[in-house]
């Protein structure tokens, strides 16, 4: 069997940690090769190398067959190979043409040629069903046409070895649906392709092969459609794994938060979010689905107090909470798991026991008249690591940041939970776990509404929302699309609504 | 976290070493002999009760710009201010010392008390600007120097001029000055001061603030990440005003010791290069109360001894600033030196398998030592 690149043997070490240890993935021409494995596995750092972005510290890139190395992405460009990164690189007020070419500009005389670019890459657009108009500035076009204006730099570029980073993850249900097919027609016109990805589904979809890799070293190699996807999970994770949880039905009770016709401001003045209308009850879990960048962060800024809402009412347990301080608000009850733990949610260069107590450590036993009682907060520390179960190396003195991505959640999820707050405000609370992690941290959701308390799961996993929310509010443009039942819809039907598509609001 | 500081200390050790290395060489390549230069540089610092003395007041307005910085630093802001906030707490000193005829415990008092204000002010202003319109403090502080360099160049000749030159303050009373009676005798009539007490109470204050108090709690964790600190409920810009603030009181006490202890009276058209100094106090004191102390010392310690070996052996003097200068790049470049450290460490990690193949039993020894 023809390979067209060969990447053999391939170890690369960082200070302190081995990224990639021994490592081989082979790719065959035209075949989707999918590459699986956890976040921290190796996967982007083995992808950087065969882009040029790293120099591995020993192994050979073999590229049909001969020897090559690859100093930086130009040589890697030059050598047919072409990367999407999962955050697009695109210049928003430039065109599609303009972006496409930046980099390789044909000129005529002093002046660039665009017209003979653009006619290329019509010509490319609808070669490969791509459907893009040169002309149209990038700032006005969809995040899934963005996505295809970067296929398109690849192929303008003669690519014959397409890697895609995680491309699914800012795409609605029908966009993901779309790109699959055109992963199809890549292939049919004898492209390679390798793609990066921790969801199983989309691999059964379109992969013919699929290589795991966990913590740096090559599981294994397989065949997709031999092989069931629990058992690419159990590669992955490296131990049997349930993708069910046990959610009692429960009848919610009375509204903890309500919002009331809130508008917020968004980056640059422009409308973040507009006259959005929700309430949480006690006992239930709401999600908000919609693809990113929609209105909900603005959402959440505004609720914990972050963020000025311009007009409405921000209630929390009747109590209008809009113009009180981020304090004001934990102290009424509210408890926030941000989506970026390393930036909103953790102090990393603080041991494991002063994160604990961040959002408490001014009030009694933790300290006295201004001084803290390191005692007190030893305690508390080591009950909360107790009880949530994380686990670190020097225990409650160990610096987070020297925590793996699962126990620092834990340690956010500790701290928020234990605090007993009668609204939980939960965004992307599983971003970047393991499946075991993921696990607990829906089953501690679940248990807080089953204690009568409100969630807020806010979530670019349209299967997360799904599987743990009892409503689901889909947001689209910063305005609230419905409000259906999680019980009654399915993922068609938000993934629709995602887009923009009014259904009835139930209840 | 302590292990974390451990290896900051022994990374400025690094520095320290690796200067006095290059020391040695410069000294070399000039036909002198490093030992004997190194010999006469530490017995003009140490050799006697008086240049102990000398020693301890050159390093006093030192620990208080180190600690200004440090302090600044703990709280994620880049104070290059301290040479203006000195010499604002100076002139406020000043000011009060030459007008007030009071006795010289409320003088004193009174004098530190206006240093202590005048600095802090000095510095809030650039807080504020941060906080409310994010104006880089680097920026804002390097302005603020020249602003207050240049109100000390229009106040002291307007106001507090001295008999005979222009360019000078008259020199404050004996009973405005931190210089002592029983201090100098102590230490055979050196420079030393009271500001040096002050000095040591306010290093156990600033440990004490920072590792003991929620003030403290909530600096660091400004400092270290402002987002998190904000979702937390902290005060993120309040913080960034009230630790500008403190660092330039710190600053301005710094300036009090300068110009009305280790001298009497002010210059004017001199930014005072200890201010910049602190900066190196503080990368080299790993930005602890403690360790800005013994920076401090070492520091002054080469500024004392360097006469000394200028006049004992043809070295020039400038060869002890060039090793202060060598020791700040070691500092400074600290992420390599750790590196380089972190590569030998492995390499020898690698090795054991192969060295332990004779010795089995001697490697994980070795091992468990680091």
């Amino acid at each position: 069997m023809e390979y067209v690149i060969e990447m053999l043997n391939i170890r690369k070490e960082f200070p302190g940690v081995v990224a990639c240890d021994d490592i081989t993935l082979q790719l065959r021409k035209g075949e989707i090769l999918a590459l699986l494995g956890e976040n921290g596995a190796g996967k982007s750092t083995l992808m950087s190398i065969l882009f040029g972005l790293y120099q591995p510290d020993s192994g050979v890139i073999r590229l049909k067959g001969k020897e090559v190395r690859i100093s930086n992405p130009n040589v890697a460009n030059a050598l047919g190979i072409g990367m999407v990164h999962q955050h697009f690189k695109l210049v928003h007020n430039f065109t599609i043409t303009e972006n496409i070419i930046l980099g390789s500009e044909t000129t005529r005389g002093l002046v660039v040629d665009t017209r003979s670019a653009a006619r290329r890459i019509r010509e490319l657009s609808a070669r490969y069903g791509l459907n893009v108009d040169p002309d149209a500035r990038v700032a006005d076009v969809s995040v899934g046409m963005q996505q295809r204006v970067e296929i398109l730099k690849m192929l303008y570029r003669d690519a014959e070895i397409l890697i895609f980073d995680e491309p699914t993850a800012v795409l609605t249900p029908q966009e993901v649906q779309e790109l699959m097919k055109i992963l199809r027609g890549l292939i049919y016109e004898g492209k390679s392709v390798i793609l990066i990805t921790h969801k199983l589904k989309e691999i059964k979809a379109v992969a013919d092969r699929c290589t795991v890799i966990r913590r740096g070293r090559l599981i294994a190699t397989v065949d997709v459609e031999t092989t069931s996807g629990e058992k690419l999970a159990e590669m992955m994770v490296g131990r049997k794994v349930t993708f069910q949880v046990d959610k009692k039905a429960k009848k919610p009770g009375e509204a903890i938060l309500e919002l009331d016709n809130l508008s917020v401001r968004g980056p640059g003045g422009v409308a973040g979010l507009k006259n959005f209308t929700l309430e949480v009850r006690c006992g239930e879990i709401v999600g908000i689905a919609g693809v990113d960048g929609n209105g909900q962060k603005e959402l959440v800024e505004a609720v914990i107090g972050l963020r000025k809402a311009d007009s409405g009412r921000i209630l929390l347990k009747g109590n209008d909470v809009k113009d009180l301080p981020v304090r004001g608000r934990i102290a009424r009850g509210m408890a926030f798991i941000p989506d970026d733990r390393h930036k909103y949610g953790l102090i990393l260069d603080y041991s494991l026991e002063y994160n604990l107590i961040l959002k408490d450590y001014y009030r009694t036993p933790f300290s006295r008249k201004g001084l803290l009682d390191h005692k007190a907060i030893r305690r508390h520390a080591v009950r909360v690591i107790e009880e949530f179960d994380v686990r670190a190396g020097q225990g409650a003195a160990a610096t987070v940041r020297s925590l793996s991505g699962g126990n620092q959640q834990k340690t956010i999820v500790g701290r928020e939970i234990d605090a007993n707050p009668d609204l939980l405000i939960a965004v992307q609370p599983t971003r970047g776990l393991d499946v075991g992690a993921i696990e607990y941290i829906h089953r501690r959701l679940l248990e807080q509404r089953d204690n009568g308390k409100a969630v807020l799961l806010i979530s670019l996993e349209l299967d997360e929302i799904l599987k743990i929310s009892d409503r689901i509010a889909v947001i689209n443009n910063g305005e609230l699309v419905g409000v259906v039942r999680a019980a009654e819809t399915d993922e068609n039907e938000v993934g629709l609504m995602m887009t923009g598509i009014k259904r009835g609001a139930v209840s | 976290m302590t292990t974390r500081a451990g290896r900051e200390y022994i990374l400025s050790l690094v520095a320290i070493v690796l200067g006095l290395v290059a020391g040695a060489v410069l000294m070399l390549l000039s036909g002198n002999n490093p030992l004997l230069g190194y010999l006469y540089l530490f017995r003009g610092g140490l050799m006697n009760i008086e240049r102990l003395g000398n020693t301890l007041a050159t390093a006093t307005p030192l620990i208080f710009t180190g600690l200004s910085v440090a302090f600044a630093f703990r709280t994620g802001l880049f104070n290059i201010g301290a040479a203006g906030q000195m010499l604002i707490g100076g002139l406020c000193a000043t000011a009060v010392g030459l007008t007030f005829p009071w006795s010289r415990p409320v003088l004193l008092a009174a004098m530190l008390t206006a240093a202590l204000a005048g600095g802090g002010l000095w510095a809030a202003l650039p807080g504020w600007l941060k906080a409310r319109f994010n104006v880089h403090e680097v920026v804002s502080t390097i302005m603020m120097n020249w602003i207050a360099f240049w109100t000390v160049f229009y106040m002291v000749p307007r106001y507090f001029k001295g008999p005979f030159l222009e360019t000078e303050s008259q020199k404050l009373p004996d009973t405005a000055s931190l210089k002592t009676q029983w201090l100098s005798a102590l230490f055979n009539g050196s420079y030393i001061n009271l500001g040096i007490v002050l000095a040591i109470v306010f290093v156990a204050l600033t440990a004490f603030i920072l590792d003991q108090t929620t003030f403290g709690y909530e600096l660091k964790a400004v400092g270290f990440n402002r987002h998190a600190a904000g979702v937390a409920g902290i005060n993120v810009n309040r913080n960034l005003i009230l630790s500008m603030t403190i660092a330039g009181a710190l600053a301005g006490l710094g300036g009090a010791t300068f110009y009305a202890g280790y001298a009497s009276n002010m210059q004017i058209g001199v930014l005072p290069s200890q201010g910049f100094d602190g900066i190196a106090v503080s990368l080299l004191g790993a930005n602890s109360p403690l360790g800005v102390l013994g920076a401090a010392i070492f520091f002054g310690l080469l500024h004392t001894g360097k006469g000394f070996m200028n006049a004992m052996t043809r070295i020039p003097p400038e060869i002890a600033d060039t090793i202060i200068a060598t020791i700040i790049y070691f500092a400074a470049t600290s992420i390599m030196v750790e590196r380089v450290l972190d590569r030998l460490k492995r390499r020898r990690a690698g090795q054991l398998p192969v060295a332990a193949g004779r010795d089995t039993i001697a490697a994980p020894k070795k091992g468990g030592a680091r």
